[in-house]
């Protein structure tokens, strides 16, 4: 007991006490959250693909053909990209419920591993962009709302209005709104530009400001209804609907109610 | 007599005595207006002029008007950091920071919207009662001035904060004035003080905004009223109401309570809105920038017509002897309304000139008894109503999952399809109207009793209508259309052809309508 009593009184106690707790922590949390998101196995891999093929060829392949190759209907999915099925897909755009100017978002039709497997399976025919990790979605961290703003503004309010509520395009298209929109759909949007949307490559908006944009859209998303009733967020239109409504007939009513004669 | 009363009527002599005002006031005081609710229209375009100027006020204690670049470092962090204008920054600061500010700003805005509609509700009463008769052309002609410098005047105040918004539409504004042919680059370079945006924009539209425009209102607004109280007040058509007196109440006590309580509930109605419903949130903007543009930019309601001509007209450009006509800005932008006003300013003097009437009229016209100003009406809001939808075609196209290109194209056909047609309706339904009005007092009112006679036959009965009714159904005069010969007494063809040829038609077309019963008609049916 006194060799360990001496050693606990030496200098170098504290700091060697330190250091060992620190690796230990770092030790646990790295195998802990590499547990959460271990690499498939080769084998694990191909399964999925196989899965993702399977699923290919009864709900996709109808329209976009045996080989991805596409069909005058659907468009080849060949270098499309995880990040594209992701989008299509996770949003449930795809598979398309009606063929009308655009194909509007709806409840997803595949779970979250069959949408895995299809995405690995169109990625595995060609390489294209990939599905963002949780680690490069760290807009919280990695964002900045002021700039997201701006940004916003100058590249997506054209469209999708100075508020995200979404637009009109021409011939009964239309830019979504981007209210309720997870993180990972909006940064998928960005790098494949679905529909009529551009592609925002990562040279014209960098991934940082594209996680700018994310923590602006998420600002305004929970910025609480500052003036009051929000009206939609659509500018002037509602206002004016509003005040020929209920401002002009409260008090047209109100006249005509100064102007009856008593009884 | 009490000591209350003694002190008042000490206080009363000793100004009577130095101001001479008791005979005046007596007098006023006991003017006599007549009642109607629509008459009271017009007061609240009045009452919504001063809850403006009391809260504009407010607002130019802080709004700083400046074009002068600063770093926003307020309370609204989403814009924290941003290169914005002085102007944006003190609209933020009194929305954010300065307490009460954004309900003022709120309660301004609402009460500028008001404030226009209350002046277009105001005009149509005016119009369609045909209360802007002689003698009272000015104060339609004044009238008209004040809707257009309100449009002018509620542009100009929604410009003032910088935001992404009104940096939108001033920028169309700009391209309107560079639409205008030749001079229209000067004239912009002028407005501006060179290019666009530009520093000196927003400091001068201040000075027009809050000291130029509000002191062409206050002496247009006096004088309007002034025209009112010496004219006098026009009345509805009744028994014991002529073009020579005034039946109603006078205005101590009767209106001094009546318009004194309305003023209150215009305000009420205002801070009601401003206190629940977001108007114009100009952090959601973003400061201006010309290089952004919002999806779904529209001006407010007033000027929404007018964005919504532009945006119908299909792209003409021109280029003439080094000039470039952008007749897609100047038809829409320019001259149609140039038309539409000076037409609206004129009518009084045109009605007139069709009617051939130079008397006074004090008595209103009930608007189905005047059926073609009554559809012509109804047509111009109609254009005006096609032209506002088509204003915000993106919002409905989105709203109601329409292709936008469909509601412009049916804005462009509609704009001159639906205006005749609802001419023509409403005649139809005027002179319908009219034979009811016939019917009603040649056979009585309808009491919706069945009565079986001895022969079997089922009749309803019908219960006279009381004589003041049947006054009101019968006060109006039905002018015949002019006599113009295109002849004189010698066979010779009278100078002016064409010009009489139009006048007789539109006065032959202005004189239609169903015969009003006489006294022989009356009698006749008795007889029976």
């Amino acid at each position: 007991m006194k060799k360990i009593s001496i050693l606990r009184r030496s200098a170098f106690a504290s700091p060697l006490l330190l250091v060992v707790a620190l690796f230990a922590i770092g030790t646990t949390f790295s195998v802990a959250s590499a547990t959460d998101k271990a690499e498939l196995t080769v084998a694990q891999r191909s399964a999925q693909i196989a899965e993702g093929k399977q699923i290919f060829l009864k709900g996709c392949s109808s329209c976009h053909g045996l080989n991805l190759e596409g069909a005058a209907i659907a468009p080849s999915l060949i270098g499309v990209g995880a990040a594209s099925v992701d989008f299509q897909v996770g949003t449930g755009r795809m598979p398309v419920a009606d063929l009308s100017q655009q194909i509007a978002r709806k409840e997803p039709i595949y779970n979250e591993a069959q949408t895995a497997a299809l995405a690995a399976y169109v990625a595995s025919t060609a390489p294209g962009p990939e599905i963002p990790t949780e680690a490069m979605l760290n807009f919280e961290r990695d964002g900045n709302t002021a700039e997201g703003g701006t940004l916003f503004r100058t590249n997506c309010a054209m469209c999708h209005n100075f508020a995200g509520q979404g637009g009109a395009l021409t011939q009964g298209k239309y830019a979504p709104s981007v209210m309720g929109v997870e993180p990972k759909h909006i940064y998928e949007a960005m790098i494949t530009g679905p529909q009529a949307m551009p592609v925002f490559a990562d040279k014209t908006i960098t991934p940082a400001e594209k996680l700018s944009i994310i923590k602006w859209i998420k600002a305004a998303e929970n910025e609480p209804q500052l003036g009051g009733a929000a009206l939609g967020r659509v500018g002037p239109v509602t206002e004016g609907l509003l005040v020929w409504t209920l401002g002009l007939g409260l008090l047209i009513g109100v006249a005509v109610w100064l102007a009856t004669k008593a009884r | 007599m009490t000591a209350r009363e003694r002190v008042a009527g000490t206080v009363a002599n000793y100004v009577d005595e130095r101001t001479g005002a008791a005979k005046w006031v007596k007098k006023n005081l006991t003017k006599v207006f007549p009642d109607h609710w629509s008459f009271l229209l017009g007061e609240i375009a009045l009452y919504s002029f001063i809850i403006l100027l009391l809260s504009g006020t407010f607002l130019t204690f802080w709004f700083d008007p400046s074009a002068r670049e600063v770093i926003y470092d307020g309370s609204y962090a989403p814009l924290q950091g941003l290169h914005m204008s002085a102007a944006y920054e003190s609209t933020l600061h009194i929305s954010f920071e300065v307490r009460g500010g954004l309900l003022m700003r709120q309660i301004h805005h609402w009460s500028a919207l008001i404030f226009m509609a209350a002046i277009v509700v105001h005009l149509m009463r005016v119009y369609f009662t045909g209360a802007f008769r002689k003698p009272r052309e000015f104060n339609w002609i004044i009238g008209i001035g004040l809707l257009t410098l309100g449009i002018v005047e509620g542009f100009l105040g929604y410009s003032l904060p910088d935001d992404l918004l009104s940096g939108t539409g001033i920028r169309i504004a700009e391209a309107i004035i560079q639409a205008i042919p030749v001079v229209g680059s000067y004239l912009s370079y002028f407005a501006f003080g060179g290019a666009f945006p530009g520093e000196a924009f927003i400091p001068r539209i201040y000075t027009v905004h809050v000291l130029l425009l509000p002191g062409i209102f206050l002496a247009l607004i006096t004088v309007h009223l002034m025209l009112v109280w010496y004219q006098k007040h026009t009345q509805w058509p009744g028994p014991g109401r002529t073009e020579k007196n005034v039946v109603g109440y006078p205005l101590m006590p009767a209106y001094m309570a009546k318009a004194g309580g309305f003023f209150f509930i215009v305000f009420g109605v205002t801070a009601f809105l401003g206190a629940v419903a977001s108007i114009n949130p100009v952090w959601l903007y973003g400061p201006y920038n010309p290089g952004q543009v919002s999806a779904g930019s529209q001006p407010d309601w007033y000027m929404g017509w007018l964005d919504g001509l532009v945006r119908m007209s299909p792209p003409i450009e021109t280029y003439w002897f080094g000039y470039t006509i952008s007749w897609n800005i100047l038809i829409p932008g320019l001259i149609v309304p140039g038309i539409l006003f000076t037409g609206m300013a004129l009518y009084p003097f045109i009605e007139s000139w069709i009617t051939g009437d130079k008397r006074e009229h004090h008595l209103l016209d009930r608007p189905r008894n005047v059926p073609n100003r009554t559809a012509l009406g109804v047509m111009s809001l109609t254009f005006m109503l096609v032209a506002l939808i088509n204003g915000g075609n993106d919002i409905i196209a989105t709203t109601f999952e329409l292709s936008i290109n469909q509601v412009m194209w049916f804005s462009r056909i509609a704009i001159f399809v639906l205006p005749p047609i609802a001419f023509v309706i409403t005649k139809r339904i005027c002179l319908s109207l009219q034979r009811a009005d016939r019917e009603l007092v040649l056979h009585g009112r309808e009491t919706g009793r069945l009565l079986m006679l001895p022969h079997g036959e089922f009749v309803e009965v019908h219960e006279p209508i009381s004589p003041e009714l049947a006054w009101k159904l019968t006060a109006h005069e039905q002018a015949p259309a002019l006599a113009l010969e295109d002849v004189d007494a010698r066979g010779v063809r009278r100078a002016g052809g064409l010009k009489n040829k139009l006048r007789k038609r539109m006065s032959e077309a202005n004189a239609e309508s169903i015969a009003k019963p006489t006294v022989n008609d009356l009698k006749e049916i008795e007889h029976h």
